[in-house]
């Protein structure tokens, strides 16, 4: 069945307040608005103002609010706005949500799902097109996934609500209008496992979110000049899926890992250290790494487009892998 | 520029109040044993069986146990950083405290959080927070879960004079106000925020009014007089009890000792201690109890030797604890077994 990513996530948050009495959602604007990128759209009618709750702007006690629901018994689903505003809770998510199981010897546990946008490119510049999904990738106590497909959109949902851990999810904010085929829910958990969108044999090209798109695309100018690129869908970012992208760079002998964070501390960083410590000697060239350049995301369209990952940008670098030796020389940020 | 006064002692000079035997016997037992309880883990940090942060309460007893008792065993508790009285009040075994103060596998956190981060989700005992005003959306939203769940139970929420600056504080008074969420606000003023005085970080030190702020029925009380604390608490309990929303209770105390092991209190002078310790919460209650034919002087000798056995007792089951292993590191990183990356 074709949807757009928005419906798919609809559909799953319809499905969740259905079926789970224990489920509801709270955010800003999710209610009366619709949600600020119509996720939530119909469901304050549907469900009731105290399922579909609209909170202040206080991120902070909102997402703390969702982690002391979720111990005491309820599934709340928390959707910030934007990752940009996500840091106003930083606090409660490193602090509270990824230290209270283990902090307190195994006695509690944070069954929390928090959605939030993420990502660059449609002009909204510096202050709303972050790309922080790596920070909480570096959280141990949380997890971290990002649907890149509407089938991905419709079922991490669910999947993440049947986790006993607090799950993250990041939805790239170019993605919502994007319209693909939803299938039946898969079997348990393969959601957080890494997805090939692409098989190849030359290079693997390893992204999430928002850059799997611009991977396919550059795949496919990539083959009409005879490069056979693998295209891999991280899915999960924590725990990052090492089998799945070792034995796709085993394989390929090649990597390229798109990141639409800044490089420098990048999730890129741990995946091509990963590749490095795992399969240096499967390698037949260094890991290149195409991520945002390391600037604030800039307002104009041709400075936001420079300053992001684009197909063309992932295509240089999988013929400089290809080429070693003009490696040097080649793309970098 | 204009100088700000001296924050306003309590004005009562003994504890007010009528109180059966029973009770005084509790009450005062426990204020006891979260003294001696105290006064033996800063014996046992200088001697390095406790090591890390130790952030003693001693002088602020009568809150821990007052705001306790107004409870039933299904509200819940979120504490802070100084908590060992609010865990001992609630009858978290004084054992389980004092191995988690040594970081013993048979704490009450297993040992991994320390002083800081006492668990015992059994007592609805949601924790020591070591972020000032941290825990205040947890209570928040425990509150939510018991209103969503329908279930009587309210949340009492304690947090110092230092959380009142923190944006957390006004988000989490206006969220529960707007919700009517069954959260009771308990802020334990000893007028320090670390070594800041209260008119150094506050532009309003009545705490208690900026309740008005957020339309959170608000009040305070002597925290040093442990019947005045403890009526206030009920009070302040049962309307949050009765669904009229939160309730923001001021308990003014201070703390005796330094802030945490490292403090060399270069902040305040010791007169200013001095005074406040003429106010002992422990010799007011003690001195009503004897004034009032309530308590004999030797009962309350026997409690205060009670206090000390159990101590001792908590402190042996300390020693004899084990070190969890380093094989389980990793362990409960997540409920499900995964990687810890």
């Amino acid at each position: 069945m074709r949807m757009t990513y928005r419906e798919a996530l609809r559909t799953a948050l319809t499905e969740a307040l259905s079926t789970d009495p224990r489920v509801f959602l709270m955010g800003e604007d999710v209610g009366r608005y619709g949600g600020a990128y119509a996720a939530s759209k119909g469901l304050l009618e549907q469900f009731g103002p105290d399922r579909v709750r609209d909170t202040p702007l206080s991120e902070s006690a909102f997402v703390g609010a969702g982690i002391g629901a979720a111990l005491g018994g309820m599934r709340p689903i928390v959707e910030v706005m934007t990752v940009n505003f996500s840091l106003l809770a930083l606090d409660q998510v490193v602090n509270s949500a990824a230290t209270l199981r283990h902090m307190s010897g195994g006695q509690l546990n944070v069954p929390l799902v928090v959605r939030m946008a993420t990502g660059g490119g449609r002009q909204v510049a510096a202050q709303h097109s972050h790309s922080l999904e790596g920070w909480y990738a570096h959280v141990p106590g949380i997890r971290v996934v990002a649907p890149a497909t509407a089938h991905d959109a419709r079922w991490m949902l669910p999947a993440a609500l049947r986790e006993p851990d607090p799950v993250f999810i990041f939805e790239h904010a170019m993605l919502y209008p994007e319209e693909g085929e939803v299938g039946e829910e898969p079997g348990p958990l393969p959601l957080f496992a890494a997805a090939i969108r692409r098989p190849g044999r030359d290079v693997t090209v390893i992204a999430h979110g928002g850059s799997v798109g611009k991977a396919l695309a550059a795949a496919e100018q990539l083959a009409k000049e005879g490069i056979e690129a693998e295209v891999l869908d991280l899915r999960s970012l924590r725990p990052l899926d090492d089998a799945t992208i070792l034995e796709s760079v085993r394989r390929c002998h090649r990597a390229v890992v798109v990141d639409e964070g800044w490089r420098s501390g990048s999730l890129a960083a741990e995946i091509a250290s990963r590749i490095s410590e795992e399969a240096f000697f499967d390698l037949d060239a260094p890991v290149a790494r195409v991520c945002s350049a390391e600037v604030p995301i800039p307002y104009p369209k041709h400075l936001e487009d420079a300053a992001l990952p684009q197909p063309d940008r992932i295509c240089a670098a999988v013929r400089g892998v290809l080429q070693p030796a003009q490696a040097a020389a080649g793309v970098k940020a | 520029m204009a100088t700000r006064e001296a924050p306003p002692m309590p004005l009562t000079q003994a504890v007010s109040g009528a109180i059966d035997a029973a009770t005084a016997r509790d009450w005062l037992g426990q204020m006891l044993l979260i003294r001696r309880f105290e006064e033996k883990a800063a014996e046992l940090y200088s001697a390095g069986k406790i090591r890390g942060f130790l952030h003693l309460s001693i002088g602020e007893e009568a809150v821990s146990v007052a705001a306790i008792a107004a409870l039933t065993e299904a509200d819940n508790i979120v504490s802070t950083y100084r908590e060992h009285g609010h865990a001992l009040a609630r009858g978290v075994p004084p054992g389980a405290v004092m191995a988690e103060l040594y970081g013993k596998a048979n704490g009450a956190s297993r040992g991994r959080g320390g002083s800081m981060h006492i668990f015992d989700v059994g007592r609805r005992f949601f924790g020591g927070n070591a972020i000032v005003a941290g825990g205040l959306p947890l209570a928040v939203g425990l509150a939510l879960a018991d209103r969503l769940q329908q279930r009587p139970a309210i949340t009492a929420c304690l947090f110092g004079d230092g959380a009142v600056a923190e944006g957390e504080f006004h988000e989490s008074l206006n969220l529960a106000s707007l919700w009517k969420l069954p959260v009771l606000f308990l802020c334990e003023n000893n007028y320090y925020a670390m070594g800041t005085a209260l008119a150094r970080h506050q532009a309003e030190t009545d705490i208690s009014l900026k309740g008005a702020a957020y339309r959170v029925s608000s009040a305070a009380v002597d925290g040093m007089d442990v019947l005045a604390t403890a009526a206030a608490v009920r009070q302040a309990a049962e309307q949050v009890r009765s669904g009229a929303g939160p309730f923001l209770l001021e308990c003014r105390t201070y703390r005796f000792r330094a802030h945490s092991m490292y403090d060399p209190e270069l902040y305040r002078a010791k007169e200013e201690v001095e005074q406040w310790k003429r106010r002992d919460p422990i010799a007011l209650f003690r001195a009503r109890l004897e004034g009032g034919g309530i308590l004999a002087a030797a009962e309350i000798e026997a409690l205060d030797q009670e206090a000390r056995a159990t101590t001792e007792q908590a402190v042996a089951f300390a020693e004899a604890g084990e070190w969890e292993p380093v094989a389980d590191l990793c362990k409960d990183v997540y409920a499900r077994e995964l990687p810890c990356a």
